[in-house]
């Protein structure tokens, strides 16, 4: 077998090793309700959920709880099969919380009733791209 | 008036930029294949049509600047992206804020680069500006701005606001202009960031260069040619674009909240991961000028760093990343343009690649391992494989679209904690490179064999051995990995030293640009390593409350809730919340907002009192002054040791009407260390909703509970003028003296109660730090006693982090030490073309 060979198996060895990784390491997105059996089952692996906060009639964001020391805070989150879950973040409010129109929350159940995320991902569609305009800059 | 004039000039531009580009492409393409009696025409033709296309592309970009410039609202681009409040330097920033902009930045730096090809080339301009004319197509017709029905070729900067927002006025008023724009992202207004995009443009811009040089090479069958003027080009290509990820990681620093300077998220990776292939192209290159050998890999790897800069600007601008990065673009439907784009430059460079592949010169020479070139071999695999191991996860949601295109389903999420993920992996290719950087050196610059080898490595490694011995024991380094990162990193930095010292020694610092790059690569591994291995948390939560009783895990909070002067222990320090301060146009430092009352006019507010500085008084009491930004407040946090104030930082923060709050860390520099402070959180900005008031009865002289503070009342006082009002004779006027004592400030209040005739006026005192308005309600002369009526809000605070970066200044040395290393190889590679240029030979 030639040097070059080897080297070649070598570089292929490494970049399967890469590939592995990354899919074992890779989350997925998921609705609150395999999370849970996830939880159920053991497996404390963080994953994405994507959804919505809730929202009374008027529009404006229900369920969110500021800790008293405004460090951290709980708030209700829709998915997208319609599961409501209170999610507890240890941080202080994300600045556009309340304007998101979606958000993803990367993280797992710590029991039954409380998923904790670790990250919470925003979306709103103002923030890069204005689209409309808005009334009070007329 | 709407100015439809302007942008019809700036559109009628981009379609001229368009068309002359295609036929300056044809023209240099007719140049190439023509007989010799032909060129000089055919050439002529060409460069006036290049000249055309430059001078329209360099008047896009004057007339988009001059619509955010003077203020045309009518403009959706002007609108969007700026504001009249904004400084002239943020307003390049607007520029360049939506993409039609930066797409402006790249065709400009395109037509630059492209002018000095013209001008320092002799046989190479044709084939080489016909690649960079089919770019600029490409590029120009990214703001064509051109619909046919379905079909949507760009979009253009110089659409008017009403032909794209569906708001009511324009049917009552189509000729209506807004006041103001809704201005700049905040998180761009900083200085950095009118700096780095140009940088990381042109860094992209001149990926292009090598590449054309490639085509041309391939296309003209100069297959081993191209090399020589391609390769300053390419160390030219690393530095800028390596120049402009540290600028943006340094933005990232010192103005984003994730606390870090690199955050592993898609947009970083998306321009990290073309730049590593260029540095791996650098060595095969290089090697190849020594010994003819790794000109096939140069040319796939040449290729590869283009197409990457394609993709990496796929990634951000086509919307795909929405979900998982927090600063992509929208999707402007350009994306199947750009794929368009990328697919038409690989499938020409794969085409033109195996046409020639057989005639590509290949050394049938088995490469020895005590050969450079294995070594350098080595090193660019390296180089390869942590591309890979970046843009792989860095593309799931590009397979999750590709699935989907398919009518799968696939749900496949990036990493969740991405940073976790990849150190796992690049920390061990960057100990990796370090150790072939330092053992590749002795062979690039001696012939070697086992035993030079360890006569030459002997002394270096015994030195940096002896060196991470005390910088483990010294810094208390006791992870494992982490002392193999420390002694890989002293390892490169001696060996090279060595190299070095050699190198200057027969003064030719000329050949020194390698040693120094690959020092600054040992610096950054160390910075990096100590900076984010150990980093740390120092505002963390002590109240040890579990947040619900269902739920026993105690989490650590990571921020800290600061009354206004309610001081606070923060593991050595003890810091205070001191309130809120402005930035004022010709004012050193900060000034309290308490001496400030806004006006209706953006950034000017009146003086309450005068505004002294260090002795020298600025402004006095009742003159106007100029805000900078007043959106921004500099929230003034003093940090203690042993009672004694250390230093004062002031984190900025900006209360955004669609953004929320935008926070910009403060850092303490030291120099081993940075003290880092941002504010997470902070109090409501609105106009407070006052309490219903409480009614407290006082004599001079006693001290009294006003809601939560001890307050003196020291006494009333008869005025003979009140500021703004007219005394009339008879009219009683009298100050009531407050000292509310809040830990070690004592705060004077002094409402006014004034009596003319039978009624009477009371002035209230409002304190919006402590959230405290008081009034005089009533003074009965026969107890004499005051009454006085307090209304309460909360009082003010700051939610704040502060981390501490041991020796990051390690890492920006060794960012700083390695650009140097590539602006030293450029000079020689450079001179080296010219002179072989001047004798004809290239």
């Amino acid at each position: 077998m030639k040097k070059g060979h080897i080297l070649g198996l070598g570089i292929i060895a490494v970049a399967i090793m890469i590939i592995i990784s990354s899919i074992g390491d890779a989350s997925s997105y998921e609705s609150f309700s395999t999370a849970k059996e996830m939880a159920n089952s053991g497996d404390d692996a963080p994953i994405h959920v994507v959804g919505q906060l809730t929202k009374d009639s008027m529009g404006t964001v229900t369920g969110l709880e500021v800790s008293e020391d405004k460090t951290s805070f709980t708030f209700t989150m829709i998915d997208n099969d319609g599961t409501v879950q209170q999610v507890y973040y240890n941080e202080p409010v994300p600045s556009d919380f309340i304007r998101s129109e979606q958000v993803v929350v990367i993280g797992a159940y710590k029991n039954e009733n409380m998923f904790v995320a670790d990250k919470i991902l925003m979306k709103c569609p103002s923030k890069y791209q204005e689209t409309e305009l808005k009334t009070a800059s007329m | 008036m709407i100015n439809t004039f302007i942008g019809n000039l700036g559109h009628f531009m981009v379609i001229l930029a368009f068309v002359s580009s295609l036929v300056t492409a044809y023209s240099y393409y007719q140049y190439t294949v023509v007989s010799e009696i032909e060129k000089a025409s055919w050439r002529k033709f060409s460069r006036v049509f290049f000249y055309i296309h430059a001078i329209s592309a360099v008047s896009i970009a004057a007339v988009l600047f001059y619509i955010i410039y003077t203020f045309r609202f009518e403009y959706f681009y002007a609108y969007s992206h700026a504001s009249k409040s904004l400084p002239v330097h943020y307003m390049i920033s607007s520029f360049w804020e939506g993409q039609e902009g930066s797409f402006i930045l790249w065709i400009f730096w395109d037509v630059i680069l492209g002018l000095v090809l013209i001008h320092t080339n002799k046989s190479w301009e044709g084939p080489v500006m016909v690649v960079f004319s089919l770019v600029q197509a490409f590029l120009v017709s990214m703001i064509l701005g051109v619909v046919i029905g379905d079909l949507k070729i760009g979009s253009s900067p110089f659409i008017l606001l009403r032909e794209v927002a569906n708001a009511p006025i324009f049917e009552v008023n189509p000729d209506f202009v807004p006041e103001d724009g809704t201005g700049l992202n905040p998180l761009l207004q900083n200085i950095w960031m009118v700096i780095h995009p140009p940088t990381l443009f042109l860094g992209y811009a001149s990926t292009l260069v090598p590449f054309a040089y490639l085509m041309a090479g391939l296309w003209t069958g100069r297959f081993k040619e191209w090399i020589r003027p391609a390769l300053p080009w390419t160390i030219f290509s690393a530095l800028i674009l390596g120049m402009g990820i540290i600028m943006g990681a340094y933005w990232a620093y010192v103005t984003l909240n994730f606390g870090g300077y690199w955050n592993w998220d898609p947009v970083e990776n998306a321009s990290f991961v073309p730049w590593l292939i260029i540095v791996a192209a650098i060595h095969t290159m290089i090697t190849f000028k020594k010994s003819s050998t790794a000109l096939k890999t140069s040319i796939v790897l040449v290729t590869l760093q283009f197409i990457l800069v394609l993709y990496a600007t796929f990634l951000v601008r086509s919307g795909v990343l929405g979900d998982t990065s927090v600063h992509s673009f929208t999707d402007l439907g350009l994306s199947g343009q750009l794929l368009i784009y990328l697919f038409f430059f690989m499938f020409v460079a794969i085409y033109f690649s195996a046409r020639s592949w057989n005639k590509i010169p290949t050394s049938e020479k088995e490469a020895s391992v005590y050969s450079r070139e294995f070594w350098i071999f080595i090193g660019a695999t390296t180089l390869g494989l942590m591309a890979f191991q970046i843009i792989l996860p860095t593309s799931i949601p590009v397979f999750n679209a590709i699935v989907e295109a398919f009518g799968g389903i696939s749900n496949m999420a990036p990493p969740a904690d991405p940073v976790t993920f990849y150190t796992k992996f690049q920390l061990w290719f960057g100990v990796v490179l370090a150790l072939l950087t330092a053992v590749g050196q002795f062979f690039w610059w001696k012939k070697m064999d086992k035993k030079a080898l360890k006569n030459a490595l002997a002394t270096p490694y015994i030195i940096s051995l002896l060196l991470a011995a005390v910088i483990i024991t010294v810094a208390k380094v006791f992870n494992i990995a982490y002392m193999v990162i420390v002694l890989a990193g002293t390892f490169t930095i001696v060996a090279n030293a060595t190299i070095l010292a050699g190198l200057l020694k027969k003064s030719t610092f000329k050949l020194a640009g390698g040693s120094l790059a690959h020092i600054g690569l040992g610096l950054i591994l160390i910075g990096v390593m100590f900076s984010s291995g150990y980093s740390d948390v120092i505002s963390i939560n002590m109240s040890g409350l579990t947040y619900k009783k269902d739920w026993e895990d105690e989490l650590n909070k990571e921020n800290v809730l600061l009354w206004i002067n309610k001081p606070l222990q923060m593991k050595d320090y003890e810091v205070v919340y001191r309130g809120r301060n402005k930035k004022l146009e010709g004012v050193p430092g900060y000034v309290s907002v308490n001496k400030l009352e806004s006006t209706d006019n953006i950034n000017e507010a009146i003086a309450l009192e005068d505004i002294t500085i260090d002795g020298k008084t600025y402004h006095k009491k009742g003159d106007k002054v100029n805000i900078v930004l007043e959106e921004n407040s500099y929230f003034e946090i003093e940090y203690y040791q042993d009672q004694k104030l250390q230093f004062t930082l002031f984190p900025m923060s900006q209360p955004n009407p669609t953004m929320g709050l935008i926070s910009s860390p403060d850092s303490k520099h030291f120099l081993q260390k940075d003290l880092y402070t941002h504010v997470s959180a902070i109090n409501s900005y609105e106009d407070p909703e006052w309490s219903e008031g409480n009614t407290y009865e006082a004599s001079p002289g006693e001290q009294f509970h006003l809601g939560d503070y001890v307050t003196t009342f020291e006494g009333g006082e008869v005025l003979n003028e009140v500021e703004g009002v007219d005394l009339e004779e008879g009219d009683v006027a009298v100050k009531a003296k407050l000292t509310v004592h809040d830990h070690d400030m004592n705060i004077p209040l002094e409402p006014i109660f004034l009596i003319r005739g039978n009624s009477v006026g009371k002035i209230p005192s409002i304190n919006n730090d402590l959230g405290i308005k008081v009034q005089v309600d009533n003074i009965s002369p026969e107890t004499n006693k005051f009454s006085f009526k307090v209304n309460t809000y909360q009082k003010d605070y700051v939610v704040m982090k502060a981390l501490v970066k041991p020796h990051i200044n390690v890492l920006w040395i060794g960012t700083i030490i390695m650009l140097i290393g590539f602006g030293v190889a450029i000079y020689r590679r450079y001179d080296e073309f010219v002179k072989m240029r001047d004798k004809g030979l290239e």
